[in-house]
């Protein structure tokens, strides 16, 4: 599903003195299959951004008018829509889109809550049954649990157990396959290696790769590694105080790294010794991630000889 | 002096032993890294040091104080902690009523509680915040007041816990340089538990911990050159050291640094002399 | 990043907002008896007037007060209406069985409106003006004669403020949990009562458990920080200023007022 978003406007607290202008006529578009980032300070208007894109945080347009928020009146009219959901539209199926658009949260393992992992996960598949069909039988439900959680990297032993007997990083990947065990289409996630560690931060960026694909076409993450960023993205979108002010593949991104330093925004290693490398008369052309950077490095020693 | 001295120290949370026969020392004026993966210990070590957690077996002494029931409060006032959690180490929504509360707590007169409030929030910058609101604080200037409360009762010690894990990047870089501000200008201890391998460079000493011993210990560059050692562990190389290790595998002859500078040199004069 | 708005303070400088909040809180005390004190629309009026007065002071926007009214709109058409409907009295409009509406009647029901008015509006007023720190600090300075019979008046107040600072934090998260489960395909809006409870202990354990966790460091940082619930001293100390004066002799002259015209005039008309 293609994600496309045309001067999306949000403010929290209309028409209060606590008023925050989160979104800026933000435009955007993801296409299908992409590994998208998005990055940028805290408060740069990211999470408000991809709270959109499941309808957790609707346009005014799509609520009834007695619903709609004061204040928004000076809001121009914006458009949202992924794949044929139009996020505009009072009509949308709202829940239909929330099956087709999974949503991992920061720090997603305190959402859990039931008394088996297998229930925690279950959680989603037994919400989201369309009307009108039958609930899904024991069985099935049994298979997609066991399927979800091997693709998190995670033993099918552990689905009897509390999620609160396992360690912190196995329960942030419970908590993932509770989302994706839906098969959403497109999958969002705000800052999923927050507060792991360096082992665990590179689990999880494996495991999204084993998501991405078969499981979920398009992944979308929130990030403030650039590394990551770097190493996994197709393409790069820099929100900076309620507006999309960059969006590049990382390739190009990180070449004008001057512009992200003066957002007060990181680069990645690779970036940094490329420029160090620069200014000691040696330009490298790279991607900037780690394999291509070490590549092309060999390759010049090489290539002198 | 040693700022802190644990020997022989055991502690179990009922179970597995998590702490075991440790012997670890903090000289004064020194700042420490600890560097261990989750459930290896180091966050209990920080408890112990301060008393919230007491040990089964074995003593800690703080500036030659054993920690006893005795002077469990002597030592409380000589080593602060600082957690992880920005949101969860404040008492009162207004700033500089939250740094107050420790030194309200050891009964200062008003007056001197003033000059505390004044001085810790001087010491991580935020003197300006000093009547705002705690909840309209970034992550990394609520952990900057929450250091500022631990100030306030004059530490000699500074504990962070992870203090850093749940920040931005902005935010961790404001925590590095305040603490780093306060190991060299005023001079006191600082223990920095972390999983930031970046953070731990700023250390003078680096320490490995895994499950509940030190098992590395060192120069934080000479513990990083040992990155075999370091996967053993569940540590992973910070990335500088794996692009090292893999243009060394690649046939170039560069030495492992966690200096960006040095790096680009060496692999700089190996481009030239190669060509 | 969204800012819950707790409480309903609106952050402005004013008079009003500068007082004292134990003088605040005594006035509000004040006023309340001077509004049951009031047995005619002359004594209202005199309150009315006072309350008016209070509000240009505040610079609260008119709008704002209003809000604070409708919010027990209901209660006050109920009111209306039942004594309207059953006051009885001598001069009858129109009556159908037990119902009468009579003139009496009328005026009994415009008298206990207009209370309930001020009785809403001067409650918000404060909460307009004063933010919750200083409400609560006000409270404990008005509760302090309490440490002579050991009520712990301390610890009381250290409750309050915790819990001022822990609130908005929980709220959010509620919000981040619910939200969570929502895009896990939670419905919290439709089906009868008991679905709708039950829809909700997907955010009730989570955030049982974020409590309890929170709880469990805030206890940890305030060990670390030597609190031991013994001897403490207080940095803050509420000063009274000539505001406070001025309002203090409003307050009296308030209550003597509405005494006077109670005494002189006598019951409603």
């Amino acid at each position: 599903m293609r994600i496309v978003a045309e001067d999306l406007t949000y403010i929290y607290n209309p028409a209060s003195p606590f008023a925050v202008k989160a979104l800026n006529g933000v435009s955007l578009t993801v296409e299908e299959g992409e590994f998208f980032g998005i990055i940028g300070h805290t408060g740069s208007g990211k999470s408000t951004f991809v709270q959109h894109l499941n309808g957790l945080i609707r346009l005014p347009s799509s609520l009834k008018k007695r619903k709609r928020p004061r204040g928004w009146k000076n809001i121009p009219p914006a458009v949202l829509k992924v794949g044929d959901f139009d996020l505009a539209d009072p009509k949308t199926d709202f829940r239909a889109l929330r099956k087709s658009v999974g949503m991992v949260f920061q720090y997603p393992e305190y959402q859990l809550f039931a008394e088996t992992v297998k229930e925690d996960v279950a959680f989603g598949l037994k919400n989201f049954t369309e009307k009108g069909k039958a609930k899904p039988t024991d069985e099935e439900i049994a298979a997609a649990v066991k399927d979800a959680l091997h693709v998190v990297g995670l033993d099918e032993g552990i689905a009897e157990q509390s999620p609160f007997d396992l360690s912190g990083g196995q329960r942030r990947r419970v908590a993932i396959a509770g989302v994706i065990v839906t098969r959403p289409e497109v999958l969002v996630l705000d800052e999923p290696a927050a507060g792991l560690d360096p082992l665990g931060k590179r689990e999880i960026m494996e495991l999204l790769h084993r998501i991405h694909g078969d499981w979920c076409k398009t992944v979308v993450i929130v990030s403030h590694d650039m590394d990551e960023i770097a190493e996994n993205c197709t393409r790069v979108a820099v929100f900076s105080e309620g507006r999309v002010v960059r969006c590049a593949p990382p390739a190009e991104l990180f070449k004008d790294a001057a512009s992200l330093l003066a957002l007060g925004l990181d680069i990645p290693l690779t970036a940094k010794l490329t420029l160090a490398l620069e200014k000691r008369g040696i330009s490298i052309d790279c991607d900037y991630t780690m394999k291509d950077f070490v590549r092309r490095v060999l390759a010049r020693k090489g290539g002198g000889q | 002096m040693n700022a802190i001295e644990f020997r022989g120290v055991d502690f179990s949370y009922g179970g597995d032993f998590c702490i075991r026969g440790l012997n670890f020392s903090v000289g004064e004026g020194e700042f420490v890294a600890v560097l261990g993966h989750n459930g290896s210990g180091k966050s209990t070590l920080a408890r112990l040091a301060n008393g919230i957690l007491r040990a089964d077996a074995g003593e800690i002494r703080v500036f030659d104080t054993i920690l006893d029931d005795k002077h469990l409060f002597d030592v409380r006032k000589q080593v602060g902690v600082v957690f992880q959690n920005p949101d969860n180490q404040t008492v009162a929504s207004i700033v500089e009523d939250d740094v107050a509360f420790g030194a309200e707590n050891v009964a200062l007169p008003r007056e001197e509680i003033g000059r505390r409030i004044e001085f810790a929030l001087r010491a991580v910058g935020m003197e300006e915040a000093r009547k705002s609101t705690v909840a309209r604080l970034s992550g990394g200037q609520k952990q900057r007041v929450a250091i500022a409360g631990v100030l306030a009762l004059k530490p000699r010690v500074m504990i962070l816990d992870e203090s850093t894990a749940m920040l931005d990047p902005r935010g961790r870089r404001e925590i590095a340089d305040v603490v780093l501000r306060l190991n060299k200008e005023e001079k006191i201890t600082v223990v920095l538990i972390t999983h930031f391998m970046e953070e731990a460079l700023l250390a003078d000493r680096a320490v490995v911990m895994n499950r509940g011993e030190i098992v590395m210990e060192g120069k934080p560059e000479e513990i990083f050159a040992r990155s075999e050692e370091l996967l053993t562990y569940n540590l992973a190389l910070p990335r500088i050291g794996l692009i090292a290790k893999s243009l060394r595998e690649g046939g170039m002859s560069v030495k492992d640094t966690l200096d960006i500078e040095k790096l680009a040199d060496e692999i700089a004069e190996e481009i030239v002399c190669g060509s | 990043m969204k800012e819950v708005a707790f409480g309903q303070y609106y952050p402005v400088d004013s008079f009003v907002h500068r007082l004292d909040p134990r003088f605040k809180i005594v006035f509000l005390i004040g006023f309340i008896v001077a509004i049951f004190v009031a047995s005619n629309f002359y004594g209202l009026a005199v309150c009315a007037s006072v309350l008016i007065a209070a509000i240009a002071f505040s610079r609260v926007p008119f709008g704002k007060i209003v809000r604070a009214v409708r919010g027990v709109l209901f209660l006050v058409i109920f009111t209306a209406l039942i004594n309207i409907l059953f006051h009885g009295g001598d001069t009858v409009y129109w009556s159908y069985g037990i119902l009468c509406v009579s003139k009496e009647g009328i005026l009994f029901s415009a008298y206990l409106v207009i209370r309930l008015v001020l009785l809403v509006v001067c409650s918000s007023l404060l909460t307009y003006t004063t933010t919750p720190v200083a409400l609560t600090d006000g409270i404990e300075s008005l509760l302090t004669p309490l440490k002579w019979i050991r009520f712990p008046v301390h610890a009381l107040a250290l409750v309050m403020s915790i819990a001022l600072r822990m609130i908005p934090i929980l709220m959010d998260e509620t919000e981040r949990i619910k939200n969570a489960q929502k895009a896990r395909g939670a419905d919290f809006e439709s089906g009868n009562l008991f679905k709708r409870v039950k829809a909700f202990i997907p955010v009730l354990v989570p955030l049982l458990l974020s409590a309890f966790r929170r709880a469990d460091e805030l206890g940890d940082a305030m060990d670390a920080r030597c609190y031991n619930g013994g001897h403490r001293t207080k940095y803050k100390k509420l000063r009274f200023s000539w505001r406070d004066l001025v309002g203090a002799l409003l307050g009296a002259a308030l209550i003597t007022g509405v005494v006077l015209l109670r005494v002189y005039l006598g019951d409603i008309v």
